[in-house]
């Protein structure tokens, strides 16, 4: 009975996203609700972690059917610790989202929108059928497009046209592939087709299917070369918005291609060279991207897709060292980068602008304050005890033994170029003398603001950084973890004996 | 039949994405919607067209025993279907709001969000 458990954290915020719904135009009962109904899935989802590592894969079956025909759902440790990211980062986002996000966008159902798109995550992580996973993703991107262009200001309709085309896109390769899939095997059950794929006579189909989910997930996760939308869409909507997305969206196209190419599509020669060129060509385009951009917001979008490539080369080697490295990289990219995004929400509101040709000054005026937002961006570059500095570890080491001096030679210029990037936003907007800023009179400062309202800006920052800080100090646990899941990965046994039981 | 519907299927994918790539947002929407279309009609082909075969078993035998059409994939379509109205929906009134803002319908207009601020 117990492993209905991990479907918790899914209904809760269903039932939030529904109740929110009454609560229309009543904006203050709508903080207090999202913030208990997040804080609440986040404890659930801390208790299906636990469960979940004490007790092995659990799955459980939809309407009771059994494995192939239904739809399963499958906890296994991957899954539950990205259960426990989005909970983590959900809590997060909606304590600083009542504070940071403008009534006018709050009050046309900002939170309701919030909760449904924190449910699509969960689905996608905990499903274990391929067209329900496409189900999730499109609950997920309809939600998000609702989120990006909530407020219909200039230059964020321009970004939602370009997100919602390339998103739109990749879900239709992603269905293609889908279909060709089920026309091949006549099964969606994910443990089923990993079953059944070899046993296809037709191997160039099935090649081309591979080719198919890779470029759909490859959109969606930000790669080389069909990141573009990203840079021109993450900056536009408010923080809160852009930190859910930064922190999570694109991780959904990591978690799937991790999921689709480790179960379904094994040793496949040629989608793993393509994977790790993929790699090194999206770690260039990203650092450099980011180097040169002067919006602080734009600089945290090409390091999006400079980190992403980490991921996905860690993937693309295919050894369990290389997949337990990329799997912490994971975990720790999703707590930094929202913090980075929710770091700039507050640089805003300090000084009114994200620009770094006019930020200046901040370390002066609010030392405390700029101490707290050094934590997440020197975890990012990765300074030794932080918890940048562990995954990396474990790619460079995997590059190495594999001898592929290309990815080697790619993570650590990739670093440098973050290093570049993140030193060039703290001299220009945290060291060097400040300008004197034109601010517009209806501009609120964050000296006038309320003590609580204060907190609820600062207290989600130190919340994420006292996690990547655990990530860091506390990084043997971790690797505990990533190297259970890889090895999860690699040997499918447990996972199909989940499922078919 | 499967070779009309797959010429029919390639041709839909084809204009989806011709048009995609033209300047004009309406265009743009046009081609997302005959690609939706195309993505339907090529799961429909792929589940095997079974001719006048209803999947249902007759009361005196207990298992199938002849050829019967699948019907996972029109259940898929079906939600594919009402997914993409969902989604193309919400595009018209995107753009209808963009072009409102913005006030161009070329594609190649939308660069504010590239430059520097």
């Amino acid at each position: 009975m117990n492993e209905q458990i991990i479907i918790l954290p899914l209904l809760l915020h269903l039932v939030f996203s529904i109740s929110l719904m009454f609560f229309w135009t009543n904006i203050k009962a709508q903080k207090v609700l999202s913030i208990t109904g997040s804080f609440l899935a986040m404890c659930a989802s801390i208790w299906v972690f636990i469960y979940v590592w004490d007790n092995g894969i659990q799955t459980f079956q939809a309407g009771n059917w059994e494995a192939p025909f239904g739809i399963t759902f499958v906890g296994d440790t991957l899954a539950s610790i990205l259960v426990l990211l989005t909970g983590i980062t959900g809590f997060a986002v909606s304590i600083f989202a009542a504070v940071s996000v403008i009534k006018a966008r709050l009050r046309f159902g900002f939170y309701s929108v919030f909760h449904f798109l924190l449910m699509g995550l969960n689905g996608a992580f905990l499903t274990g059928d391929m067209f329900n996973l496409y189900v999730w993703f499109e609950i997920i991107i309809i939600s998000s497009f609702v989120l990006i262009s909530l407020g219909g200001e200039k230059n964020q309709l321009e970004g939602a046209v370009k997100y919602f085309t390339l998103n739109f896109l990749a879900s239709m390769i992603f269905l293609t592939g889908l279909g060709v899939l089920y026309g091949l095997t006549g099964t969606l059950n994910m443990a089923d087709l990993s079953q059944k794929i070899p046993l296809v006579n037709n191997q160039a189909l099935v090649d081309v299917t591979a080719f198919l989910f890779l470029v759909g997930f490859g959109i969606k996760s930000a790669v080389f070369p069909l990141y573009f939308w990203l840079p021109a869409s993450y900056h536009t909507p408010p923080s809160a918005v852009s930190a859910i997305f930064s922190g999570l969206l694109t991780k959904v196209g990591v978690y799937a291609l991790i999921r689709v190419f480790t179960l379904i599509f094994v040793n496949d020669s040629f989608i793993e060279i393509m994977l790790q060129s993929l790699a090194i060509l999206t770690i260039f385009s990203g650092g450099i991207g980011a180097i040169i951009q002067k919006n602080i917001r734009k600089v945290f979008s090409y390091l999006i897709i400079c980190h992403i490539g980490f991921m996905i080369g860690g993937l693309g080697l295919f050894t369990e060292v290389a997949m337990a490295g990329a799997i912490f990289y994971l975990i720790h990219d999703i707590v930094v980068k929202t913090n980075l995004f929710l770091v700039s929400g507050l640089i805003y509101r300090l000084k009114s602008t994200t620009s770094l040709d006019r930020l200046g000054g901040i370390y002066k005026s609010y030392p405390k304050l700029s101490l707290l937002m050094a934590i997440p961006l020197f975890s990012l570059v990765g300074i030794p005890p932080l918890s940048g500095f562990w995954p990396k570890l474990s790619l460079l080491l995997a590059g190495f033994n594999e001898g592929n001096y290309w990815y080697f030679g790619a993570v650590i210029f990739g670093s440098l170029l973050t290093l570049i990037a993140i030193a060039h936003v703290w001299a220009k907007a945290f060291w060097e003398d400040g300008k004197e800023i034109k601010k517009s009179k209806k501009f609120i400062e964050f000296n006038q603001l309320r003590k609580y309202q204060k907190m609820q800006y600062v207290a989600p920052i130190v919340f994420l950084a006292i996690v990547s800080l655990y990530i860091g100090f506390g990084a043997e646990h971790i690797q505990q973890v990533s190297l259970r899941i890889a090895n999860e990965v690699f040997d499918k046994q447990a996972y199909f004996d989940a499922v078919f039981k | 039949m499967e070779i009309l519907l797959a010429i029919t299927t390639g041709i839909l994918y084809a204009a989806g994405i011709y048009m995609m790539l033209r300047r004009s947002m309406v265009k743009l929407i046009l081609g997302l919607i005959l690609l939706g279309n195309g993505v339907n009609l090529l799961i429909f082909l792929l589940g095997r067209i079974t001719k006048g075969k209803p999947p249902i078993i007759p009361e005196e035998t207990k298992v199938f025993e002849d050829l019967f059409a699948d019907p996972v994939p029109q259940a898929l379509i079906l939600t594919a279907i009402v997914i993409s109205f969902g989604l193309q929906s919400f595009a018209i009134i995107l753009v209808k709001r963009a072009y409102k803002v913005l006030k161009t319908d070329d594609l190649d207009q939308l660069n504010t969000t590239d430059e520097d601020s």
